[in-house]
């Protein structure tokens, strides 16, 4: 890359942070709740990406982690614990099972192992439903408290969507740092050769139950900012129909790329409000859209992207051989 | 002289095929051993037994006196083996250079000072060091993917010297490799045994290549072991002559 490119990008993500801070102060509550939704579905996207995308294991399960980190902060909170308390025993407690959920990757891959996360899911969804003295079932959790942070209250929409975003934020710094470090490499590793990878000394058992429990203890953190976000939570919006959505937004946002869980929650979260100025359509529509855009580009809206740059710098870089060809031919 | 790798009574079978049948040998320590044979004769099979990609049905291997069958390649290679593969294994999706810091960075620290030490783990300037050795410096931050199969056989080559190994296990190095490039792996492979009194076991099938280039040859025909001996000796064994050429 080259140095200009950077400064464009740094002031291109400059842009959008200060409009995703600027931008949403004239929202409505309704608004601001839907980009507060973004926040948070992105966090679990980020982790199904790094499970998914960089250490390439299918998994139909985030949905259930984000509906484990989701009752772990509604029990707590109304409970009158604080939310951040919540949120440590949600990221441990997402953490272990998303260890445990990661041996069968050890034995099995792809199909079957989308096979066997998504009976994990099934089981989640029956322990929400179906365990009353905990979550109590159906009749659902209400009356969930917002966080005090840093002394601010966060009851009205905009102080809480300003909270989700600063926790996207956060957790964009952490991933960003992890899979920039030996470990991201490892994960990219397991994805594109695990036999090689092996050879290589690459524990590649450690690393997969790794990518399995970071990614799960992401949709953990989900889980407990999305609780104080509806303020109310049963077992419905955890069921399977969540987990696929997970899945929609990392394949279709760009699975591996940084940002690309990014756009996938946008589309999956913002294109369907767009859409409905269309009324009874904007489903139909919005499914459309996405199969049209798979079609058109298998490896997501940043691979069209990656396409072009790649297209771009083999461009550049025949052209460079065909000048040095020619000065080599016309040289005395 | 001490072995570096002691092989002995090493059998696998798959189903009722005895795809190596008893094969033992040692190899000391700055030895480059040949390893030829017919198609199907059991040599890679033999290297996966060695390295524990595969389970030897019998037999056991030892690394510097110690016995390590059972250890996982992953453990093999934090002892200081590795190994190229006959099939082009490089991960096509990152530079060259970061190709060579994966291979390197599992032998820096535990996972968790890799975790919070540098993105590099401190290995750029030895993996430059390995991209100069093998004149690739041209291609440094290209993606592997985009290299030329030479280039990508060089850049494998390249990978399992990244942990500075005491014992290298090289399956076919010199498959699909033009001529200049050839003579430059050679060439290259000839220095890091001088040097660094790296051990080298080669499976080609690249007879001058073989030849030229090790101190002491083995031949396999169907799982077992059918001469042993200096280039020289084997060359002109009739038994080796018959398995290569028939009557």
């Amino acid at each position: 890359m080259t140095a200009i490119g950077k400064y464009w990008r740094i002031a291109l993500g400059v842009a959008v942070i200060a409009a995703l801070i600027i931008v949403p102060m004239n929202f409505n509550r309704y608004g601001l709740y839907i980009l507060s939704q973004w926040a948070v579905m992105t966090i679990a996207a980020m982790g199904l990406n790094l499970t998914l995308g960089y250490a390439g294991q299918v998994s139909l399960a985030q949905g259930a982690f984000v509906g484990i980190g989701a009752y772990a902060a509604a029990i707590m909170t109304t409970q009158g614990m604080p939310l951040i308390v919540a949120l440590g025993v949600a990221i441990v407690l997402c953490f272990a099972i998303g260890w445990i959920l990661g041996y069968p990757a050890l034995r099995v891959q792809h199909h079957y192992l989308a096979f066997v996360t998504l009976a994990f899911s099934t089981l989640a969804f029956l322990v929400f439903r179906n365990e009353d003295w905990l979550t109590k079932g159906i009749y659902g959790i209400s009356n969930i408290p917002r966080p005090n942070v840093l002394g601010f209250a966060t009851n009205r929409p905009l102080p809480f969507y300003y909270f989700c975003l600063g926790s996207l934020g956060i957790v964009s710094l952490v991933m960003w740092w992890l899979i920039r470090s030996p470990w991201g490499r490892a994960f990219v590793a397991l994805r594109e050769n695990p036999v090689r990878a092996l050879s290589l000394g690459i524990d590649t058992r450690r690393y997969t139950l790794m990518a399995f429990a970071i990614g799960s203890a992401l949709g953990g953190v989900a889980g407990t900012l999305y609780a104080p976000l509806t303020q109310y939570i049963d077992p419905v919006p955890f069921n399977l129909s969540l987990s696929l959505d997970l899945l929609m937004m990392v394949i279709v946002g760009g699975s591996g790329f940084f940002f690309g869980p990014f756009l996938g929650a946008m589309i999956a979260v913002l294109l369907p409000e767009w859409l409905r100025f269309t009324q009874g359509y904007y489903l139909m529509l919005y499914a459309v859209a996405v199969m049209l855009l798979l079609i058109y580009s298998p490896t997501g809206i940043l691979g069209i992207l990656d396409r072009y740059l790649t297209e771009r710098r083999t461009k550049a870089a025949s052209a460079l051989r065909a000048v040095a060809k020619s000065r080599l031919e016309t040289a005395p | 002289m001490t072995a570096v790798l002691e092989v002995s009574n090493i059998k696998k079978s798959f189903g009722g095929i005895k795809a190596v049948d008893g094969v033992s040998f040692d190899v000391q320590e700055g030895e480059i051993l040949g390893l030829i044979g017919p198609n199907g004769c059991g040599k890679s099979t033999l290297f996966n037994c060695i390295l524990g990609q595969l389970t030897p049905t019998d037999g056991e291997v030892k690394v510097d006196g110690k016995v390590v069958t059972g250890l996982r390649p992953s453990e093999l290679n934090r002892l200081g083996v590795s190994r190229t593969f006959q099939l082009l294994q490089v991960f096509p999706k990152l530079s060259v250079r970061e190709n060579l810091i994966l291979a390197g960075q599992e032998h820096q620290g535990n996972m968790v000072s890799r975790l919070f030490g540098p993105s590099d783990a401190g290995l750029t300037a030895a993996a430059d060091q390995i991209i100069g050795f093998f004149k690739l410096d041209h291609l440094a931050t290209e993606t592997a993917g985009g290299l030329s199969y030479g280039q990508q056989k060089l850049l494998d080559a390249a990978m399992a010297f990244m942990g500075g190994p005491r014992l290298v296990l090289l399956d076919e190095p010199a498959g699909g490799v033009n001529l200049t490039m050839l003579g430059d792996l050679k060439e290259r492979l000839a220095a890091i045994n001088r040097e660094k009194r790296a051990t080298f076991v080669v499976i080609e099938h690249n007879m001058e290549f073989v030849m030229s280039l090790c101190t002491r040859v083995m031949v396999m025909a169907e799982g077992r072991l059918l001469a042993m001996g200096t280039p020289g000796e084997v060359r002109a064994n009739p038994a080796v002559i018959e398995a290569y050429l028939g009557h």
